[in-house]
């Protein structure tokens, strides 16, 4: 079937990606511009504001509170979803159904709640705010998207080739290390980076769980709160939107990469 | 006999699987949520916590103007936005699936660039946009189409619609196109060959075959926009506040825990039943494929 796109349909799209990209377009524009003030008509070239940027010590501990927070998020979301994809695809038990519900659940919950209810329960204990506290919440609202995708993974494993390992006289830790794991290792990285990307962007849930360590997300809404402190985020926003690119574009290449030498 | 004890090392074995997960989920989400509730029968007396049971914060919520309107004006504005956002992903996703050709990936990726810098500043940029020396004003006065800046485009639940329709863009059209790729192309042959008009073949094949990815982003979208705080904040205004503001007062400012547990709870029952419709309709239009 071959067509030619309707024009009203294209212009229609192309409209839209106008809209879409209208916000981004003005990261570069305000990060160079020569002005404390976020406004038209613009001013000049400068790199000061990326200067500036370099020299917010709070902005380097917040980078590593994100870092260290997402990093651990990404792992425990993995091992749950291994967990759970797992005893899902291969085991039939009582109150399956309810449990898989419940770990579930936070896709259907809107992140203040679930903010809410930890910060309740750490007050009425009376445990203090941590790095800790931000890793459980974003475990809980990544989990789902690694079991999604485990799932897929597991599912469409061939559980002949694992009984074929254990008949040939392969123990069950060597099987899963080298049967398993290889099968499902596109899924591991899929939900490593997928918990990582949900941890460092999540703003609400860390805004209520933080303590004193600000993540990024929060130390950014906190220098939304003074005017002229704008230039400098815009220069951080800009600096993390071609970092991500940079870093998409490399997992890019890596997965063509493996496609090419395992055959596709 | 045997079989029984089969299936008894099975539960077994899946247990021993699921059991971390699962008492993560018990003891850090679920308890957490039922001491909620719990809380939201009690009250705050200045400092102390009055724990005799009373309906008195829900009273307070369904009762009081303030919240009254909050809680209406979250779900009319989750509403909309949920509207828009599918709305205006449909045709999209529909020109990349059958129009894309070999450059699908390349536009899906074109579609997701905007997105992979920080959710905050997303908002936040539309501020600019829409704002007193914003784009939009600046560039209407140097064309000297308006003497004095627009003042209706932000801080108003409109500016709220706009950023957040922005912000959801590729959840609504990343299912719907996902949804659409499994449409097997035959049958819209197949009823072009029978006679079926574009009309037709759009709304009777292609339309009920992508309603799950359809309502897979409603409820995407849904969701957390009811719940949304940064976006109010940001762009909303005073008359642009959603529920998630009031909330986040009454546990900070406020003081007032209790009252901040019941209002998040009414919104969390309106989110669930809202979630289920959509689920029952879901589970209908799989139902009927089958």
């Amino acid at each position: 079937m071959k067509h030619s796109s309707p024009i009203a349909l294209s212009v229609f799209v192309v409209i839209y990606l106008v809209f879409l990209y209208a916000p981004i377009f003005l990261l570069p524009i305000f990060a160079f511009n020569d002005s404390a003030v976020i406004a038209f008509p613009l001013s000049g070239f400068t790199l000061h504001w990326f200067k500036e940027l370099w020299g917010e010590d709070v902005l380097f501990r917040a980078a590593t509170n994100s870092l260290i927070i997402a990093v651990s998020t990404a792992v425990l979301s993995t091992c749950f979803g291994v967990l759970t994809a797992r005893a899902m695809a291969r085991h039939q038990f009582i109150g399956k159904k309810p449990i898989f519900g419940l770990i579930m659940a936070p896709l259907f919950l809107p992140e203040i709640i679930i903010g809410v209810s930890m910060l309740i329960v750490l007050l009425q204990l009376g445990l203090a705010l941590s790095l800790w506290t931000v890793i459980i919440g974003h475990t809980l609202i990544a989990t789902p998207f690694s079991v999604s995708i485990l799932a897929t993974a597991f599912n469409n494993m061939d559980r002949s080739l694992e009984e074929a390992s254990l008949d040939l006289g392969e123990t069950r830790i060597g099987t899963f290390r080298r049967v398993i794991l290889p099968l499902v290792a596109p899924g591991l990285i899929s939900s490593l980076l997928i918990g990582f990307i949900i941890s460092l962007d999540e703003f609400v849930i860390a805004f209520f769980l933080t303590g004193t360590d600000p993540t990024l997300p929060v130390y950014i809404w906190s220098l939304l709160r003074f005017p002229s402190k704008l230039p400098i985020v815009m220069a951080l926003g800009f600096l993390l939107l071609v970092l991500s690119l940079i870093l998409l574009s490399l997992f890019e290449a890596a997965r063509r990469r493996s496609e090419r030498l395992t055959g596709g | 006999m045997a079989d029984f004890w089969e299936k008894t090392r099975d539960s077994f074995a899946g247990w021993r699987l699921i059991g971390l997960p699962f008492g993560f989920g018990f003891l850090l989400l679920l308890t957490p949520l039922l001491l909620m509730v719990l809380l939201s029968f009690w009250t705050q007396d200045y400092l102390d916590l009055r724990r005799d049971f009373t309906l008195a914060n829900y009273r307070e919520v369904f009762t009081h103007p303030v919240f009254f309107t909050l809680i209406k004006r979250s779900l009319a504005i989750a509403l909309v936005v949920t509207l828009v956002t599918v709305l205006l992903a449909f045709p999209v996703a529909y020109f990349i699936s059958f129009y894309g050709g070999k450059r699908k990936t390349l536009l899906l990726f074109l579609i997701t660039i905007p997105f992979w810098t920080s959710y905050l500043l997303r908002i936040f940029l539309w501020k600019i946009i829409l704002g007193y020396n914003g784009v939009i004003n600046s560039g209407l006065s140097s064309l000297n189409l308006i003497d004095a800046p627009l003042s209706f485009i932000l801080y108003n639940s409109n500016a709220v619609v706009l950023a957040l329709s922005h912000a959801w863009a590729p959840f609504a059209i990343l299912p719907i196109f996902v949804s659409l790729e499994k449409i097997d192309r035959s049958l819209l042959e197949a009823g072009r060959d029978l006679g079926d008009s574009a009309y037709r073949s759009f709304f009777f094949i292609t339309l009920p075959l992508a309603m799950p990815g359809i309502i897979a982003a409603t409820l995407i979208v849904f969701i957390p926009t009811i719940g949304d705080y940064v976006t109010p904040k940001l762009v909303g205004g005073t008359e642009g506040l959603m529920v998630a503001n009031m909330i986040q007062v009454q546990f900070a400012k406020a003081n007032n825990a209790p009252l901040g547990a019941s209002l998040a709870l009414v919104s969390l029952c309106i989110v669930m039943l809202i979630a289920l419709i959509f689920l029952f309709l879901n589970r209908k239009y799989l139902g009927r494929r089958v």
